[in-house]
Formats: C-alpha cells, structure tokens, sequence
C-alpha cells in the first residue's frame, strides 16, 4: 500500500470514528445513531427488565440489546411471535419494526426464581 | 366394597356422601364408540402444594397441605392411586434449602393412606437445577404406567427452564405411543398446559404443539395437569385437558387480568378457590371428575 492510499484510509477510519461519537445513550438506555436503527439498551435480572418500558413509533425499527446479567433469561412478545434466549456474557439483539400502534406485553419465559412471574414489561407503539 | 357398589350405594342414598364435592364431566373423546367393559377404579389428583412458600396470599400455608391430606384419608372408599401434578414445593435458588423442602413435602405426603402415589415436577420444582433434586427424591420426570386398561404417561415439561418437553422425550414419547392400539385409553399428566392457554403468562408448553401432534392420531386421550392453580377444562381437537386447583393460592382466570397475580386470601372465606379432585374411570374415555374442597367441614 503506498503512502497516499494510507492516508485516505487514515482519513475514512478517522471519519468513521467521528461518525461513532455523534451516537449518544441517554437516561432510558436508547443510544441514537443518525440515520441509523435506534438501539436499545436493556439489562435482564433477576428479576427485572431494565428499562420494562419501551416506547417506539409505529414502522421504525429498533434494535433491543440485551445483557443478562445471573441468569439465561427469556424474552417473549406474544403478540409479536418473537422470542428469544438472553445468555449471559453476551449482547443478544433482537429487532422488531412495529406494524401496529397499542400496547405490547413482553416477559421473561425462562423460569429463572421465585420472581419470575413478575418479570415482564411491555412494548408501547405510538402512531 | 368397590367403587362402583359404593357409588350405586350413594346413588339410593340420594349421594349425601358427596354433597360436598362438585361433579363435572370430561366429555367422552370417541362419542359414538360401543362403550367398552371397563374396571372401575378411581386416582385423586393434586397440584401446585408450593410447600415452603410463605405470603400473604395464604397465611395458613403450613397447614393447608397438611389439611388436605387428611380430607384424602377421610374419603370413604380411597382411590386406587394419587398423582400429584408439580409444583410440590416452592421454588428457592438455594440447593440446600429446595432439598430440604422436598423433604418436609415427602414427609406430610407420606401421610397418606393410600400408598401408590406418584409424583411430576412442576417448574418450582425442576427448572433451576434441571430436575436434579425431583429425580433425587422422586425418581425418573417422566415415566409411563398400566392401570386397569388405562396406559398413563407422565410428560416432564419443565425440567427445561424455557418450558420445553424436548427432542429426546418426545422421541421417547413417539416410541411409547407406537405400542398403543390406536383406540388405547391413555392418560396424560404433565404440569404446564400442552397448548397456548396464555402464553402471555407463561402458561404454555414452548414445543406443546409437537406432543399434541404425537397424541392426536390417539381416539381416546385426556390430558390432566396443573400449573393454572384453578379448574378448568378445554379441548384440542378430540383430547380433553383439565386443569387441577392448587393446594397454595388461586390464580385468576385465564387472560382476565394483566398479570397473573395471586388471588387475595379472603379470611371470611379460608381455603376459598384450593382443594383436589377425584377422577373416576368411567366407560369409554369418559371420565367423571369431582372437585373436593381443602377440607369438608
């Protein structure tokens, strides 16, 4: 690779990373990205969904990362047919565009103790 | 006596015996078939103890099991044999202490008159530890028995944590269920539902779907379980499925809340919604089901 095609690999790493700090996470755990999928953070623990509110606009698309911290938790939507196992150690990212506005209910089909039945939360699409 | 002598018994005496109890049918699976001759035997089943659970939405947990096993001695003509349908202990994410639980329940359990019982773990039980200290104590999750005509199969579907019975079982299912006679009367006990009653809350079977397909092919096949802490009953195709109250707390009807929360004790009303049932084997794949209360007094 010569010297010129360094730098402008330089200048596109560079400009990548500048990129990179435009994304900012804000007190719910949503880390926005221009013009990119909306992600969002959620820790799973016994016995518990961090945040266990999410609110989304009907047709976007956000990405819920998961990290579990003590257990192989579940994460269920019924109403969206989506699941999936939450191992810890790992971020698990589930994606959903929301067709529908209203209210839906998510929870943890893992049994995982003896909170497990109050380990839910719920999805809110708005209009 | 028999069973039968003595219920024709009750019957001339206008069933005072049983004023108590409240009677349903499960409907016959195959109508139209010749009813077959059958032996006349009956098994008692009870669900969800929860044995060291303690909370306000029952204040007398240390004495309702115990309370129900002797309205189960008091019985006039005692069943053949007695099945719990899981959840025999609350669950605890200390080893030492589920063990320990485990043993106080096979303590008052042992109680029982009738000596033929058998057990199926219920998530409490088996889901943290992957059935480890049931087998311990109680032996194989799933298991199949012969009594009087009727084949009994015992599905473990939650020793997995995520609800599923599992590739290996239900090829261990497929096996047994090749050996019955397609019009076999066979009985299913497991905890959680086989089909989608909420799954909202958690009550399902993740691969349910995959043993309701094994037995459909079946004309004479009833499904009793536990888990929904309250009767009820709903059909798949031909195969009816009951559920048992609890012996700890009731829960609310299917879907008809947000959250599948206790029912509150209700201290004018003590043991109001818990109690057991008995299930006599009727002709056919009928089967008369009769709800007992936790205590007759």
């Amino acid at each position: 690779m010569d010297r010129a095609r360094r730098q402008l690999c330089a200048r596109l790493a560079c400009g990548f990373g500048a990129l990179l700090t435009v994304a900012a996470i804000d007190a719910q755990g949503f880390r926005k990205i221009a013009g990119k999928e909306r992600i969002i953070a959620i820790e799973a623990r016994k016995f518990v969904y961090t945040p266990n509110e999410i609110t989304v606009k009907k047709d976007e698309t956000v990405v819920l990362a998961f990290t579990a911290v003590d257990f192989i938790h579940g994460f269920f939507i019924p109403d969206m047919n989506i699941r999936a196992d939450l191992k810890p150690g790992q971020v698990t990212e589930v994606r959903l565009t929301p067709g529908k506005a209203g209210e839906y209910a998510f929870l943890c089909d893992n049994f995982c103790g003896s909170g497990h039945e109050e380990m839910n939360g719920k999805i809110i699409v708005t209009e | 006596m028999d069973r039968r002598s003595f219920m024709k018994l009750t019957a001339i005496g206008g069933g005072a015996v049983f004023m108590s109890g409240l009677y349903g049918h499960a409907p016959a699976a195959a109508a139209g078939n010749t009813p077959a001759p059958y032996d006349d035997f009956y098994f008692v089943q009870l669900s969800d103890v929860h044995w060291g659970y303690s909370g306000g939405a029952n204040p007398d947990a240390l004495n309702t099991f115990r309370k129900a096993v002797a309205t189960v001695n008091a019985l006039e003509v005692q069943p053949d044999f007695i099945i719990f349908t899981g959840d025999l202990t609350h669950t605890t994410d200390d080893p030492k202490e589920r063990r320990q639980r485990m043993a106080a329940f096979k303590e008052i359990a042992a109680g029982l008159k009738v000596k033929s019982v058998r057990f199926i773990p219920g998530e409490h039980d088996a889901s943290l530890d992957n059935g480890a200290a049931f087998k311990e104590n109680f032996g194989p999750s799933n298991y199949t028995f012969e009594h009087k005509g009727v084949h009994f199969i015992a599905l473990d579907n939650v020793s997995d944590p995520g609800a599923r019975i599992g590739d290996t079982q239900l090829e261990w299912l497929k096996n047994d269920l090749d050996k019955q006679a397609k019009d076999a009367r066979i009985v299913v006990f497991t905890h959680r539902p086989l089909f989608d009653l909420v799954p909202k809350w958690d009550w399902a079977t993740r691969d349910g779907d995959k043993a309701i397909a094994l037995l459909m092919p079946y004309s004479n096949v009833t499904v009793f379980y536990g888990h929904i802490h309250q009767e009820h009953h709903h059909m798949t195709g031909r195969i009816a499925h009951h559920a048992a109250k609890s012996l700890i707390f009731p829960l609310p009807a299917p879907g008809s809340q947000e959250k599948r929360t206790p029912l509150p004790w209700d201290p004018a009303l003590p043991n109001k919604g818990l109690g057991f049932r008995e299930v006599e084997a009727q002709a056919g794949n009928d089967y008369k089901l009769t709800e007992f209360p936790v205590t007759r007094t």
